[in-house]
């Protein structure tokens, strides 16, 4: 235990009675660990929904109760119920799989997932439009992949990133492997999701058998863990609430740099949530990784806030116990000091496009996928165009955590063959402008039920209106992160972008400028809640001035930093809200 | 004969012999004979009261006892007995008017003059509610009948391949159980009126002609006869159309309507179960393509009950022009001579007509046997009256006062590579707008009605057969009524056909719903109907029947009635462990104590 000079407050943590505890706490302790109710709700033919509690329970089993919002309205004065969907996210560690494993994913999203794969920032898959009675055929059709996901979603140890990395060096295959490790290791233990979606016997079991490391309420709040390779940061290690910064010695992997605390979410109108980035706070050997995460993930399961839901993340309770405090309490737990932090160096938080020759003399293409969105539309066939390579590929396929793709491990004599079903079904194109190679939006309307405003389905037309400006000023070769999400959740990361818009409204949108190129900096709020001439107006007059006054290869976050022009901003209407 | 005779000297006191002389000494023989027929009409009644069977044989043929026993479901056969009664009253005739539905056919052996009106529904079948005087009168246990004299009306649709079939059989069946005929059957189409009134015409000349003509005894009006509504089918009121929505869900195969109709100040009441009677009008375009086929022109004059107007608004708003009735079949095979035509309307064309005619409605007939020069009136001659559209209201005034609802499925169907519409259900989905009119009345239905607030109900329908469940519910939740209850709903699919799902999901959850089970034929997986839940849930609805359950069927007649009735009959075999005969008429019994009603079309 550390320091005793101060006194801890317990009055919000697991050591309380639930009935001081959040509704989801007893939610969950009540749950008969994640069973609920969820069996006979998916028996009831009277709605395509399920209770609303078993829809937080199903989180925790990787899907989301949905209702297609288009439609919303239009059903509601059809005297009809929402038209509920379900969202099921694959728990697919660093973001691999293989060929065959597509072709399961594929054949699924034909059947049950409206003819769409989507892709996401943390490098895995979402079917939408699943039909309650389809979902629990979804899930099995996934086992007989050797896929599932549990803990895609909800209180737990979420998917684990890592770095995508093109060059496939013998690093970054150790780096997966550490990622699988992890996600194993961290996975919930209860019989729930065999019993209700394989449709296994429900063995007795006494407690700690059922979750001996979570407990039967698990987490406060969702728990992210990421591995990053240097230079790149296409995880955007300081999103996470845990990252593991890999570093390489003379001979391979030696351990990693641990980075807590990090997290982008925020709420309109509740100051005590905002986004941070994550500290820094010493090295493990490799051997140490999963002590690590456990002593970590165990400081926030026993001290994170489980009284106010909205201050749950490990981000909070570590601005709430202090940062000392919590880095001592890890080293206890693992019964002895991290040692210093070891030098890294980013470059980028994006991704690099096209075929490379790999050390093992195989090659890898990455492909840019708009948001993610895998389907068949005129002229980009892309869901068709997979499958095809699929069929024919027998390396793997990586999910980016930028939502695009790549197909790795491609034999020579396979390379011309899967290099002509790429550019037949129009995969090949890669966006002319850097901007729009190194954009991300959420997916927002008409799925995502916290949606404020579109993302996904406005990117191109926004983006299109700033590739004007850009080109007008001769910047369009110029990489810029541009990241755009339906609300202040931040799904896309939008804080760590150099331009960055998150809904607030229909076609309302709060405007942020000058997050750091690779994700090491956060944006400021330059307008509130404004319209999309507003941020034209502003960003015409910014990348004017960033095209004539910044210095030789200075990003545009850099930029605006420098020459303050936030402040000299500060006379036009539009709060510029102090980012803790 | 004179007062004498009909008062034995011992029965009359000394004070009763002295006025009977004084008045028998200054009556004409025609008043006496009068006086008499009164004195026995009273000793008639007096002996029905005591239950005595037959009368002195003198009074017998003095007066005789006069009784209208009508039969029907959707009130035509009611209203006729009533107007009956009244016109007999207007003669000085008592009648009671009786519905078959309560009637005690043992009684009829006390009958003297019967005159039953009596409509066929289903496929020529007796209306429901008259079935068991059908089963007894047509069963053994008749008993003959020599003393009465009867005639019968019946009720019927000509387009039904078996018209006026029930009147048809009761006709049949009290010649062969010896009773007398009074006047000849008379058979009415859906435009009764005429053929009604000619046939109450007869009828009543020749009782009274029996009973004495020109009889100034008033008889007292029967009570069951109400003081004729505001509106009514003979004068609907223009009811403004406040919402109308499609409440089927995108690619639905379905195009189910909601439509709410403003009724305030109609003075037009109703209650759960009752139907609206639409008024449509025919689409202009279809008048148009017909009177071209007929190669006539749609402004020349026509005179219709007197009125004069033109083809074109004639048939419009007075004919049926798309369905044909055989009438039409001989009207048009005289007009163009068409041989094929003349056999198709003869014993030799029988078997196909039915077949035949629903294949080739008025338009396609006038397109294909052309007639040389025929005139409007000529035309118009083989047509019969347009007939407003029944619709089960689907609200209940408790919830909405003021206001009607009905649930609408349009009829739309492909003939002669043509897409057509069905009159009312296209005038109401295709021509007509939130804000106009319709002519509308209620059309009350005592056949389906809900029960005691305690006592459960069983509702069961498939599609627009839902209507009048969203009016029980209505009525049951402004009511607070404490019965149980259970709704059986079927459509083809659950996420855009499920219809006012939204609502039953509200009622199941605030309790105004007890349970409700679904069935959606065209759902993957699924090809499964109501009465597939019925079966699933046997056990439970037995027991709800047994402990008194009212039991509620209403829409498709064709095949979700028969189906539904006889998955019924085989819980209650297999739940009550009865043969099939007990299962039968333990069904039967539930209809006869009115605890299970139906409301098929
Ligand atoms: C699919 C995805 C966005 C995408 O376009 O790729 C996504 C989609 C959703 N996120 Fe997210 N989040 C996604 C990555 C993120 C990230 C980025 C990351 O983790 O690297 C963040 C910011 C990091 C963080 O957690 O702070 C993120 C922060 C949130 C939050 C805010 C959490 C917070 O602590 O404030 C919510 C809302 C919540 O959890 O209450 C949320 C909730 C949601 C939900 C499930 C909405 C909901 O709770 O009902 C969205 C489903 C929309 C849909 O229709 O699919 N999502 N979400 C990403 C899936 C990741 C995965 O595979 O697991
Ligand atoms: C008591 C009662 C309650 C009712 N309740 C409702 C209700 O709640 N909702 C509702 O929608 N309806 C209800 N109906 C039915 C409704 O009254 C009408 O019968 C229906 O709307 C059709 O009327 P229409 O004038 O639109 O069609 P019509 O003009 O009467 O056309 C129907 C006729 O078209 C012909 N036809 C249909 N299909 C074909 C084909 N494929 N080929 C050739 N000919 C064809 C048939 O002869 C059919 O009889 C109810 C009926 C009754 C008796
Ligand atoms: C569902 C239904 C079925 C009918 N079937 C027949 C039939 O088979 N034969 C017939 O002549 N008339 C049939 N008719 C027409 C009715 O007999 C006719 O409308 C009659 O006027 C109804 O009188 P009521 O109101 O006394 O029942 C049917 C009517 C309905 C609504
Ligand atoms: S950022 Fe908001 S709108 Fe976008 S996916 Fe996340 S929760 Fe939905």
């Amino acid at each position: 235990m550390a320091d005793a000079g101060f006194t801890l407050d317990r009055s919000k943590d697991l050591s309380q009675p639930l009935d001081r505890l959040s509704a989801d706490e007893r939610l969950k302790k009540s749950s008969n660990y994640l069973r609920g109710t969820i069996s006979t709700g998916l028996l009831d033919r009277i709605t395509g929904a399920v209770a609303t509690d078993d829809t937080r329970l199903m989180k925790i089993h990787g899907m989301y109760q949905q209702d297609d919002r288009d439609l919303r309205d239009e059903r509601r004065r059809q005297k009809l119920e929402p038209a509920y969907r379900f969202m099921i996210r694959v728990r697919l560690p660093g973001g691999v799989c293989t060929a065959d494993q597509w072709l399961k994913l594929d054949a699924l999203a034909r059947s049950h997932g409206g003819n769409q794969l989507r892709l996401t920032t943390r490098q895995t898959f979402q079917f939408h439009w699943v039909l309650k009675e389809d979902v629990r055929a979804t899930i099995q059709g996934l086992h007989e992949a050797l896929l599932d996901t549990v803990a895609a979603c909800g209180d737990v140890s979420r998917n684990v990133m890592c770095a995508a990395d093109p060059e496939d060096s013998q690093l970054h295959a150790e780096v997966v492997e550490a990622a699988r490790t992890v996600s194993e290791e961290y996975l919930p233990r209860t019989r729930a999701y065999h019993e209700i979606w394989y449709g296994e016997e429900k063995v007795a079991s006494s407690d700690d058998e059922q979750e001996p490391f979570y407990g039967a309420t698990y987490l406060p709040r969702k728990f992210k863990i990421g591995f990053v390779v240097p230079p790149s940061n296409d995880i955007d290690v300081y999103t996470q609430d845990l990252g593991f910064i890999a570093i390489q010695g003379p001979d391979g992997l030696e351990g990693f740099n641990v980075a807590i605390g990090g997290g982008m979410g925020r709420t309109e109108n509740e100051p005590l949530t905002y986004p941070r980035l994550a500290d820094v706070i010493g090295f493990i050997s490799k051997d140490r990784l999963v002590a690590t995460t456990g002593a970590v993930m165990s400081v926030q399961r026993d001290y994170g806030n489980r009284a106010e839901r909205n201050r749950a993340r490990f981000k909070y309770t570590i601005d709430d116990k202090g940062l000392d405090w919590i880095k001592a309490e890890i080293e206890s737990r693992l019964g002895a000091p991290l040692e210093p932090a070891r030098p890294f160096h980013f470059t980028s938080n994006g991704d690099s496009f096209g075929w490379r020759e790999t050390e093992s003399g195989r090659s890898n293409c990455t492909l840019y996928v708009e948001s993610g969105r895998l389907a068949n539309r005129p002229g980009r066939s892309w869901l068709d165009g997979l499958q095809a390579v699929a069929r024919r590929h027998r390396g793997t396929f990586r999910v980016t955590p930028n939502q695009n793709l790549i197909v790795a491990g491609v034999s020579a004599e396979d390379r011309p063959a899967i290099e002509a079903l790429i550019a037949e079904h129009g995969l090949a194109g890669t966006p002319e402008s850097a901007i729009r190679r190194n954009s991300i939006a959420c997916v927002a309307l008409p799925t995502c039920g916290l949606a404020m405003a579109e993302a996904e389905r406005y990117l191109p037309d926004i983006l299109g209106r700033i590739e004007a400006i850009l080109a007008a000023h001769g910047l369009t070769d110029e990489p810029i992160t541009f990241r755009i999400s339906g609300c202040p959740n931040g799904c896309s990361r939008p804080y760590v972008a150099e331009i960055a818009l998150t809904g607030r409204a229909p076609g309302k949108y709060n405007f942020y400028l000058g997050g750091g190129f690779h994700g090491e900096r956060l944006a400021r709020m330059v307008r509130e809640n404004v319209g999309e001439a507003e941020i034209l107006n502003v960003l015409e007059d910014l990348l004017g001035r960033y095209a004539g006054e910044r210095h030789p290869g200075e990003r545009l976050g850099d930029f605006v930093e420098r020459v303050s022009y936030l402040a000299s901003e500060q006379q036009v209407p539009g709060r510029i809200d102090p980012i803790i | 004969m004179t007062a004498r005779a009909l008062f034995p000297a011992d029965t009359l006191s000394g004070e009763q012999r002295r006025q009977v002389e004084a008045l028998s000494g200054s009556v004409t023989p025609e008043q006496a004979r009068w006086i008499s027929g009164d004195f026995a009409g009273l000793q008639a009644g007096i002996a029905r009261l005591a239950g005595e069977g037959a009368l002195p044989a003198g009074a017998a043929a003095a007066v005789r006892t006069l009784t209208v026993l009508h039969g029907g479901e959707t009130g035509n056969s009611a209203s006729l007995a009533k107007a009956f009664a009244a016109a007999a009253a207007d003669q000085g005739l008592v009648a009671q008017v009786e519905d078959m539905a309560r009637y005690k056919p043992r009684r009829l052996r006390d009958e003297q003059d019967l005159l039953l009106i009596v409509s066929t529904h289903g496929e020529g079948d007796p209306p429901q509610p008259a079935l068991d005087f059908f089963e007894f009168v047509e069963g053994p246990k008749a008993p003959r009948l020599p003393e009465l004299r009867y005639s019968v009306l019946a009720l019927g649709d000509s387009t039904y391949e078996h018209f006026c079939e029930a009147g048809r059989r009761l006709d049949r069946r009290f010649e062969a159980l010896g009773a007398a005929r009074l006047a000849d059957r008379a058979e009415c189409d859906v435009d009764y009126d005429e053929t009604a009134a000619q046939w109450r015409a007869e009828a009543l000349a020749l009782l009274v002609a029996q009973a004495g003509a020109g009889c100034e005894v008033s008889a007292p009006a029967d009570p069951a006869f109400p003081a004729s509504a505001a509106h009514d089918k003979r004068n609907p009121f223009p009811a403004r159309i406040i919402d109308k929505l499609t409440i089927v869900g995108r690619d639905s195969t379905k195009e189910t309507r909601h439509v709410e109709l403003d009724i305030a100040g109609s003075g037009l009441a109703y209650q759960p179960g009752d139907a609206l009677g639409v008024v449509a009008r025919n689409d202009p375009a279809v008048v148009a393509a017909l009177i071209d086929a007929a190669g006539l022109s749609g402004d020349s004059a026509l005179t219709i009950k007197g009125e004069p107007t033109t083809l074109a608004e004639a048939l419009e708003s007075h004919f049926e022009i798309a369905i044909t009735p055989p009438r039409f079949l001989d009207h048009w095979a005289a007009v163009t001579g068409s041989a094929e035509l003349k056999r198709l309307g003869s014993d030799e064309g029988k078997a196909e007509r039915q077949a035949w005619l629903r294949a080739n409605h008025i338009v396609d007939i006038v397109r294909r046997f052309s007639a040389k020069n025929v005139d409007s009136s000529t035309f118009v001659a083989g047509l019969r009256p347009l007939q407003p559209r029944l619709y089960s209201i689907s609200s209940s005034l408790s919830a909405m006062p003021d206001e009607a609802h009905i649930t609408l499925a349009p009829v739309r169907y492909r003939l002669h590579g043509e897409a057509r519409h069905g009159v009312a259900s296209a005038h109401l989905a295709d021509r007509s707008a939130v804000g106009d009119s319709l002519p509308v009345y209620i059309q009350p239905n005592e056949q389906f009605r809900l029960p005691e607030d305690d006592k459960a109900i069983i509702m069961i329908g498939a599609g627009t057969g839902i209507a009048p469940y969203r009016a029980f519910l209505q009525e049951r939740e402004a009511r607070g009524s404490t019965g149980k209850s259970w709704l059986f709903f079927g459509e083809r699919n659950f996420r855009s056909d499920f219809l006012y799902q939204a609502e039953w999901q509200a009622w199941l959850k605030d309790g105004t719903l007890g349970r409700m089970d679904v069935a959606f034929s065209r759902d993957r997986g699924e090809k499964s109907y109501v009465q597939h839940r019925m079966v699933e849930r046997a056990g439970d609805l037995f027991a709800w029947l047994e402990d008194g359950a009212h039991l509620y069927l209403c829409g498709d007649a064709a095949q979700m009635a028969p189906d539904v009735h006889e998955t019924l009959i085989s819980i209650v075999a297999e739940e009550g462990r009865l043969q099939r005969e007990g299962a039968e008429e333990y069904v039967r019994a539930l209809q006869r104590s009115h605890r299970y009603q139906r409301d098929v079309y």
